[in-house]
């Protein structure tokens, strides 16, 4: 957890991009897998699509890495803006009545702040390749971060009691 | 062969005494020069609850035979001091033909032992220890038990010499002048016993109790993990464990308590080490969530229960047979288990040796059912026989099984148990009820499935002729179970003595009940005695309950602390079998 | 930045998981939790039949089924003394306790207790929220003594448990606390845990959204320690005596050894012991 970004190769930048997209992309199935849990299937089939896109975005990654070997990086030394990796929706912001709406403001949160942090690198990167790249990577999350938006504008607002639930939790163990 | 007071050919002597008296001592001394003059025997103890300074008595009974029980009565009592007699005088039952040898600077005889009309001699015992340079009356009133009954000397000698080696030549040569002049005070006496040493045992005998021989057991079994919590009378055991399993690369862990020694060898045994705890009431109580927990997550450990009187912390240093019921029942839901006895000391061996092996290959717990008469009575036996049980855990080896899963329904309930490290094989043993890989489930169909399975894999077992030890074929039973079994098996040799048979049997398998097993061997039986020695009679109720007698059965039974006596059940078996 | 080359094809975080779905109410904090222990396993490169999850009963007890190692779900507050047993007799495996503070600290504290003192090699990963949530509600050792629940009114009124102080107290030999909300901060308390010989106690505020809606305010309030960790107990102790409750990191690191058993050596047979009883 750092605010001063030292991206210094290409592979960094690329294995931070990797990282990023793929936890993105396992969070969007584990959100999926707790909608479908507590059968919430229309917000379940929102997070299930948006590690589709996700998913997209790891391959695109991979292609752009081709073969060179990305340095392995512990997860706490990555250098996302926060302590959790930039794109991934944080799970405990899940709700089990969540509404399309919720989920995709998380996501536009999410989206936003891997744009941020790739604004940074661009900030604070020497001209070279890496600048490049995180210039590159910044656009294309800014391309997202306007489309989740647009889906946004879409999806109607929860009600005000959208977390009321008549029944009381269960009694387990 | 002279008057004997329980008229058999066996000999009863007690020594008795306070407050480093050092009877104890002077028992076990006594236990090992029979032995090596060629006697079977047993010797027991009583004490006071003080720590250290109590009032004790050494119980020895001496044979040619195996000696199966305690004696009717003691033909010699002889004792160095009378403090607190009141207390355990019930213990030690006398007649007219007993001697009872009393030192006179300890005051008259009490009132509770002049009552019994036993002849009295005295000694004075103090008076000649002061005699001697470091001489103690324990070993002047050893000298005199060893002249009245005719132990040869150079046996004792023996004996005191191995005993006091760590004491130093001084301590020895004061015990021997001291043994030296007790002998010599029993010439003086008259005592018409037994000759118990012209017809000594040639074959090799062991001096062991219960609790080291269940220990025995258990590692022959295979056991290299114990876990357990300080409890009377099964502390011994663990000791003995201790120290034991070291030599064999296994070891004991004491726990804080017993709710973690139980988990602990539930721990030990899912990671694929044969694992037993050794415990009794009030630890088997505080255990019984966890056994639960190894019945339904298939866990084979064993628990070596040495039964004390309860309930409650009750007389923690005096036999019972009465955590039957809970050995049988304490565990919530439907949980079937084994439960195992002993049916003589050395029988702690084979027991606990077959109770391992059932619980590794039915991966169940296992209770045994010893108690303190069994545990902390030293006898001397013949060598047990060695005996190599074939069967024993289904792992699951990466290479051996295709689709895992753990708690698969297979043929005889038995599934393979997976082994942590094992490749591939990975699964959460669980106590919520599961399905067949292990996951959770609260469904009707897994839950009657796997009580099922757990159910079958030891009600379909075959147990062989090991599940009780049947003897004679009368058309009356006696049926005992556990240390009982001591007192019944002399008391119908006598009443076989004199023409009455009956048919004993004593069953090693309590639990699963085997009702085929049981009609078997009361087949051809009119009338059947339960004999157990506890307040509720738990056995016969659970006989009559669980086992189906094929005929009718009655019960004699009375809760502890005194142990049950040929004698009394020879009179209570021939009132009963004219009824 | 500290950055190696991956010297082979590892295991991702995703392989520790199993298949088995959490019944964690969505927004839970044990779904990081979940996360950090499989993020640390696979920075340690452990292969999965290497390591046991050992648990009692209450949400986080259901951890080990949602791992792809062995595990073990057994009775209430009882898993550290399980995992003692599986450790000290099967030193080759990572072992790992899970649980909450209700299972740890109420029912389980005296082995709690035991396990610091005894300091077997084992991790011991406290889920605190504060709260009984598998049995709806109830205030647990950690609860605040004003905190209202139905079982009881108006509060208990008890001070607080502070699991940290009593494992230091008892002799843990690793102590730190971690955050839900920072899977990758706690993944790295846990790769240490670990690492670090015997009885390592890690304790992870992970907020219950459903009892204890006002848990979802913790993560604004936790903060890394701002000092490092120390090998001191009396400085341990000193900062615990200041410590609200939220310093997030590893506050102790001793250095005793682990308690073992004398397991090697011991190679003879049962029939060798046979000598003693004979007469």
């Amino acid at each position: 957890m750092t605010n001063r970004i030292t991206i210094e190769s290409v592979v960094d930048l690329l294995a931070h991009a990797k990282a990023m997209e793929t936890e993105a992309l396992e969070r969007y199935l584990d959100l999926a897998e707790q909608m479908e849990v507590h059968h919430n299937p229309e917000v379940a089939a929102l997070f299930r699509k948006m590690a589709r896109v996700e998913g997209l975005h790891v391959e695109k990654i991979l292609e752009k890495a081709g073969d060179k070997t990305l340095p392995h990086i512990p997860p706490w030394e990555y250098q996302w803006l926060e302590s959790e990796s930039a794109e991934a929706i944080t799970v405990e912001d899940a709700h089990y009545l969540m509404t399309p709406h919720h989920a995709l403001t998380l996501a536009l949160r999410a989206e936003r702040r891997a744009f941020d942090f790739y604004s940074r690198v661009v900030a604070t990167a020497a001209p070279g390749e890496v600048l490049e790249l995180a210039r590159e990577l910044m656009e294309e999350e800014g391309e997202h971060v306007g489309l989740i938006e647009q889906w946004l504008a879409k999806v109607p607002e929860p009600d005000e009691d959208w977390a009321e639930d008549p029944d009381p939790p269960l009694l387990q163990e | 062969m002279g008057a004997k007071a329980d008229q058999t050919n066996s000999l009863s002597i007690a020594l008795t005494g306070s407050g480093g008296a050092g009877v104890i001592t002077a028992g076990n001394m006594l236990l090992e020069a029979a032995a090596k003059a060629g006697c079977y025997g047993l010797f027991a103890r009583s004490s006071g609850p003080q720590i250290r300074g109590g009032e004790a008595a050494a119980m020895v009974r001496l044979a040619n035979e195996p000696v199966v029980a305690p004696g009717d009565v003691f033909d010699i009592l002889i004792a160095i001091d009378w403090h607190n007699i009141d207390r355990f005088a019930v213990e030690l039952p006398l007649s007219t033909v007993s001697l009872v040898i009393a030192d006179p600077s300890q005051g008259a005889v009490p009132e509770v032992i002049a009552a019994r009309g036993a002849r009295i001699a005295e000694l004075p015992l103090r008076d000649l220890a002061k005699t001697v340079a470091k001489g103690r009356p324990n070993m002047i009133a050893l000298g005199a038990v060893a002249g009245l009954i005719g132990l040869p000397g150079e046996v004792a000698d023996d004996v005191m010499a191995r005993t006091l080696k760590k004491r130093g030549d001084e301590a020895l040569a004061a015990s021997r002048d001291a043994f030296a002049l007790g002998v010599e005070a029993a010439g003086a006496m008259s005592f018409d016993g037994p000759d118990l040493w012209t017809r000594a045992a040639t074959r090799e005998r062991w001096i062991i109790n219960g609790n080291e021989a269940a220990g025995l057991g258990a590692v022959r079994g295979g056991v290299r993990f114990v876990a357990a919590y300080p409890i009377t009378p099964a502390t011994d055991l663990l000791e003995w464990m201790a120290l034991n399993l070291q030599r064999l690369g296994g070891a004991l862990v004491q726990a804080e308590d017993e709710l973690a020694s139980i988990n602990m060898i539930i721990g030990a045994s899912y990671g694929g080490t044969p694992a037993l705890t050794a415990t009794s009431g009030p630890g088997l109580a505080l255990m019984s969530e966890s056994l639960g927990l190894a019945v339904a997550a298939e866990v084979p450990v064993v628990v070596v229960d040495v039964m004390r009187g309860g309930p409650s912390t009750g007389i923690p240093t005096k036999s019972e047979q009465s955590d039957l019921n809970i050995a049988l029942f304490g565990l919530h839901g439907d949980a079937p288990h084994l439960v195992l006895a002993p049916t003589s000391i050395s029988d702690c061996v084979f027991t606990t040796q077959w109770a391992v092996s059932l619980a590794e290959t039915l991966q169940s717990p296992a209770i045994v059912l010893s108690d303190q008469l069994l545990g902390q009575t030293r006898a001397i036996v013949d060598r047990p026989a060695d005996i190599a049980f074939v069967s024993q855990r289904v792992t699951a080896e990466a290479a051996t099984v295709e689709d895992f899963r753990r708690y698969g329904l297979a043929a005889g309930g038995i599934s393979a148990m997976a082994i942590p490290g094992s490749p591939g094989r990975q699964y959460t043993a669980d106590g919520l009820e599961h399905d067949e890989s292990g996951l959770p489930s609260s469904r009707a169909g897994d839950h009657v499935s796997q009580l099922d399975k757990r159910a079958a894999k030891l009600d379909g077992f075959d147990y062989g002729n090991h599940w009780a030890e049947i003897e004679g074929d009368g058309r009356l039973a006696v049926v005992a179970w556990g240390s009982s079994t001591g007192a019944v098996r002399e008391a119908l040799a006598r009443l076989g003595s004199r023409g009455h048979e009956f048919r004993l049997v004593s069953p090693r398998l309590l639990s699963p009940p085997p009702p085929a097993r049981w009609a078997e061997a009361l087949e051809g039986v009119e009338r059947a005695l339960v004999v157990e020695l506890n307040h509720s009679a738990q056995f016969y109720r659970y006989l009559k309950g669980y086992c189906d007698p094929p005929c009718p059965v009655d019960v004699y039974h009375r809760p502890g602390p005194l142990p049950l006596r040929a004698g009394e059940l020879v009179a209570e078996i021939e009132k009963w079998s004219r009824s | 930045m500290t950055s190696s080359p991956a010297p082979m094809p590892g295991l991702t975080a995703r392989d520790y998981k199993s298949e088995v779905k959490p019944v964690w109410c969505p927004g839970c904090g044990d779904y990081s939790v979940l996360l950090a222990i499989t993020k640390a396993l696979a920075e340690l490169k452990l292969p999965p039949e290497k390591v046991s999850v050992i648990s009692g009963i209450g949400c986080s007890s259901r951890m080990p089924a949602y791992m792809n190692s062995y595990g073990f779900h057994g009775v209430h507050g009882r898993a550290v003394a399980l995992a003692t047993g599986l450790k000290l007799s099967r030193p080759d495996l990572t072992v790992l306790v899970t649980g909450g503070d209700g299972d740890g600290f109420s029912i389980g504290g005296n082995h709690f207790l035991h396990a610091c003192r005894r300091n077997v090699d084992l991790t011991y990963i406290v889920m605190d929220n504060r709260v009984y949530g598998m049995t709806k509600g109830q205030p647990s050792p950690t609860t605040e003594p004003d905190w209202d629940s139905a079982l009881s009114p108006g509060g208990t009124g008890l001070r607080p448990f502070n699991p940290l102080v009593i494992a230091l107290a008892s002799g843990a030999n690793f102590i730190a606390r971690g955050f839900s909300g920072d899977s990758n901060g706690t993944a790295r308390l846990i790769v240490e845990a670990i690492k670090t010989p015997g009885f390592s106690f890690v304790e992870i505020l992970s907020p219950c959204i459903t009892f204890r809606q006002d848990q979802r305010g913790w993560k604004k309030i936790v903060r890394p320690a701002p000092v490092d960790p120390t090998e001191d107990i009396g400085r341990a102790a000193r900062r615990l005596m200041t410590d609200d409750g939220f310093n997030l990191g590893i506050l102790y690191v001793g250095g005793r050894e682990p308690y073992r058993l004398q397991l090697e050596g011991g190679e003879r047979e049962p029939a060798e012991l046979e000598s003693q009883f004979v007469v």
